[in-house]
């Protein structure tokens, strides 16, 4: 039976091998349905805006949904690296199916670009390279306003999950050696039905600043309690929280709050010397032209920035060999890991052969909401 | 601590206690009338708040197409039990339509008013009328051919019909929350306490609905059969009451209670698709400390699980939901040890 099944397998895999050695195989795995569907959706809708080929070679692009599982996630890899014979695995864009593919990727030798942060910490998804920005890298941008501002206290209001206790962490790295320091920390849930307790306890040592680490609509509560409680110092946001939800739901009172984001979010404001500004310009131009004004969205940028770190990466590999081949997939990798700094819509990253997270400091901008909008802080 | 903060945390557990309270209210009628442990009440918060902030964003909101569904699939049900019971086509047809009745009605009239923009009651109102007539459908599809089942089943039942109204929020709603606009502006200082006009419409609301409630059960006949079926079916059957209709009633209070309950939390929070799950679990944790019997005793259970958690979340609030769901243990031992049952107890 095995013996048939491998055979079969092996048939199938030549006749695939066949069809597709001339052009370049990219296998993506993405939650089109399920809870983080509406992560992966604007992936989709970037991906179809790619370039259709880089270097001379075709581009063959294969999505496949996973529903946020990590079992549908390793099913989908393992298929595209079996059956479809990719150069480069990308996807999820959850943290569980996304390691999912990690796992895979490193089995098989597989550039794999992820559009969740995994960790990618001291070899442990060694074909593995991160996309979003680390916490770390935002919260350098995050420290060095409070510290530009003359802050010496701040307080923490963040979710009770890994991304708050993350973020937690790294501020304290960034804060460490200077004379900032956290006088309290609180933790509450995006469904809480209120944050009273914790914004009396946070605002009651009435520290210079306080820093909000949550997602979307769900960082609007803890700001407007802390607003209700009469806080008057400075109110900083994560990139998370970096989306038209918050003003959406937050209104007049997160009026004056600070928010870091990648610098695509405010592509337009960007100085001309901006490195990213360029090619932010360039997604945003493209992206709002089909799905109007301020409809960008931090995944959409996710994959543009992979389409553009592939057109920078795929001309070098080529050099040395040919696609669908163990030594074009080892190119890539080399490849990417030598590449230097490459701007992105998200910032600038520089992968090299023990950092994967590949985002420079200086990535994260400070915004501010002024009546309502994005407003550019000066570095 | 001093006394203003504690006063503080005062009003906001009693603010949320109050929620809670109805919710526990909620859980305990239907599991007095139907044995069912109604997991599912948080949802109906849910839809109540988010129907609400769809309609006010001049849209047709999503619910109003699972309720003409799940109408549709009642109505056939219902149908065909009484074509496989009398015979008779016109009979079994007019079964049937009397359930599409009321959802369709409703269904028509959102579709109308959706985009008319009206004043935040109207929709207020309109979103109650589509989130009741959830009940009695859910009971109709989910429950009723087990009614006699054990009460692990309809528990099981009661997790399906949970995750299936969530993962729909999901499609309806979004991912993203939404605040719904204040009934009332205005804001009291009372010493060191800032009263928002919305606690106070909740906590007015909350105690006019618990009167109501009693009214119904004391003065009115439906009241007084539902009673009767809580407290021996069989029983009541032989009176003449039908269980059916008992259940389906039943479920109808507990969707509107859920329903005004979202409503009034909806200004004072963010509401996800998901956020009704925790909030009736409260409700439930209230519902225990009432044995899930008593009235008074799932009111009481509730406001002190509100407190407790206001308290909570100012002392230690990573372990916030730790202490409030643990407070269950020790209760549960209390009510063991005393081991006596009250008189409506099956």
């Amino acid at each position: 039976m095995t013996f048939t099944k491998s055979l079969l397998a092996l048939a199938l895999a030549g006749s695939a091998a066949g069809a597709a050695l001339a052009d370049i195989n990219i296998g993506v795995s993405l939650p089109l349905t399920g809870p983080t569907s509406a992560l992966g959706i604007p992936i989709k809708n970037a991906i179809a805006l790619w370039p259709t080929s880089i270097g001379g070679e075709k581009l063959n692009v294969i999505i496949l949904d996973d529903a946020t599982d990590p079992t549908n996630a390793t099913k989908n890899a393992r298929r595209f690296v079996t059956d479809d014979k990719v150069d480069i695995l990308m996807g999820s864009a959850a943290t569980p199916p996304a390691n999912a593919v990690a796992a895979v990727a490193a089995e098989t030798g597989t550039m794999h670009m992820t559009f969740a942060p995994i960790d990618v910490s001291t070899g442990k998804a060694p074909w593995s390279y991160n996309t979003p920005q680390s916490t770390l890298v935002m919260s350098h941008a995050i420290a060095a306003h409070m510290k530009k501002t003359g802050i010496k206290t701040v307080g923490f209001l963040g979710y009770a999950d890994a991304y708050g206790e993350l973020f937690l962490r790294d501020m304290k790295v960034k804060m460490a050696g200077t004379d900032m320091k956290f006088v309290s920390e609180e933790r509450f849930a995006r469904t809480d039905t209120s944050v009273t307790g914790q914004a009396l306890k946070v605002t009651a040592g009435n520290p210079d600043a306080i820093l909000i680490v949550a997602s979307g609509s769900g960082a609007a509560m803890p700001h407007k309690a802390l607003i209700e409680r009469g806080y008057k110092g400075k109110i900083y946001q994560t990139h998370g929280a970096a989306s038209r939800d918050l003003m959406r739901v937050g209104g007049k009172d997160v009026e004056g709050a600070f928010v870091v984001a990648g610098p695509g979010v405010v592509a337009e404001q960007l100085p001309a010397n901006h490195p990213s500004k360029q090619v932010a310009m360039a997604h945003v131009t493209a992206w709002e032209k089909i799905y109007g004004p301020n409809s960008r969205n931090p995944f959409a940028g996710h994959a543009y920035d992979a389409s553009v770190i592939l057109q920078k990466i795929i001309p070098i590999a080529l050099k040395t060999a040919k696609p669908g081949t163990k030594e074009f997939r080892g190119a890539l990798k080399a490849a990417l890991e030598n590449a230097g700094p490459i701007p992105l819509f998200h910032g600038t990253v520089n992968y090299t052969a023990t950092n994967h997270a590949g985002y420079t400091d200086d990535t994260g901008v400070i915004m501010q909401i002024v009546n309502g909008d994005w407003k550019l802080q000066p570095k | 601590m001093d006394f203003s903060i504690a006063s503080i945390l005062l009003v906001d557990g009693l603010t949320n206690g109050a929620i809670y309270a109805l919710l526990g209210l909620a859980t305990v009628l239907v599991f007095a009338v139907t044995r069912v442990i109604f997991i599912p009440q948080g949802e109906f918060v849910t839809y109540g708040a988010l129907t609400l902030a769809i309609l006010q964003t001049g849209q047709v909101p999503g619910t109003i197409w699972l309720l003409m569904l799940l109408a549709g699939l009642a109505a056939l049900a219902e149908a065909w039990q009484t074509w496989k019971r009398y015979r008779l086509a016109g009979t079994a047809l007019l079964a049937g339509l009397k359930v599409l009745v009321a959802p369709v009605v409703v269904s028509l009239v959102t579709l109308w008013a959706a985009p008319q923009q009206f004043s935040l009651l109207v929709q207020a109102l309109l979103s109650v009328c589509i989130v009741t007539c959830f009940g009695p459908l859910v009971y109709r599809l989910a429950y009723q051919s087990l009614a006699d089942a054990s009460s692990l089943v309809l528990l099981i039942v009661s997790v399906g019909v949970h995750f299936a109204l969530t993962g729909l929020g999901l499609l309806f709603f979004g991912a993203e929350g939404f605040r719904n606009p204040p009934f009332w502006n205005a804001r009291f200082s009372l010493g060191a306490v800032n009263l928002s006009g919305q606690a106070v419409i909740i906590a007015l609301a909350s105690m006019a609905l618990i009167v109501m409630l009693w009214l119904f059960f004391e003065r009115t006949l439906y009241g007084k059969a539902l009673r009767a079926t809580a407290v021996n079916r069989l029983g009541a059957r032989l009176m003449g009451i039908s269980s059916q209709t008992a259940g389906q009633l039943t479920l109808a209070m507990a969707a509107l209670i859920g329903a005004l309950s979202g409503l009034l939390i909806g200004p004072t929070t963010t509401v996800f698709y998901d956020s009704g799950f925790l909030i009736g679990l409260k409700g439930f944790v209230a519902a225990v400390i009432g044995g899930l019997a008593s009235y008074p005793g799932a009111a009481i259970g509730a406001l002190a699980v509100g407190i407790i958690e206001a308290f909570g979340s100012f002392w230690a609030s990573a372990f916030k939901e730790v202490i409030v769901f643990t407070l269950i243990l020790p209760v549960l031992l209390w009510r063991s040890l005393k081991g006596g049952h009250s008189d409506e107890e099956h």
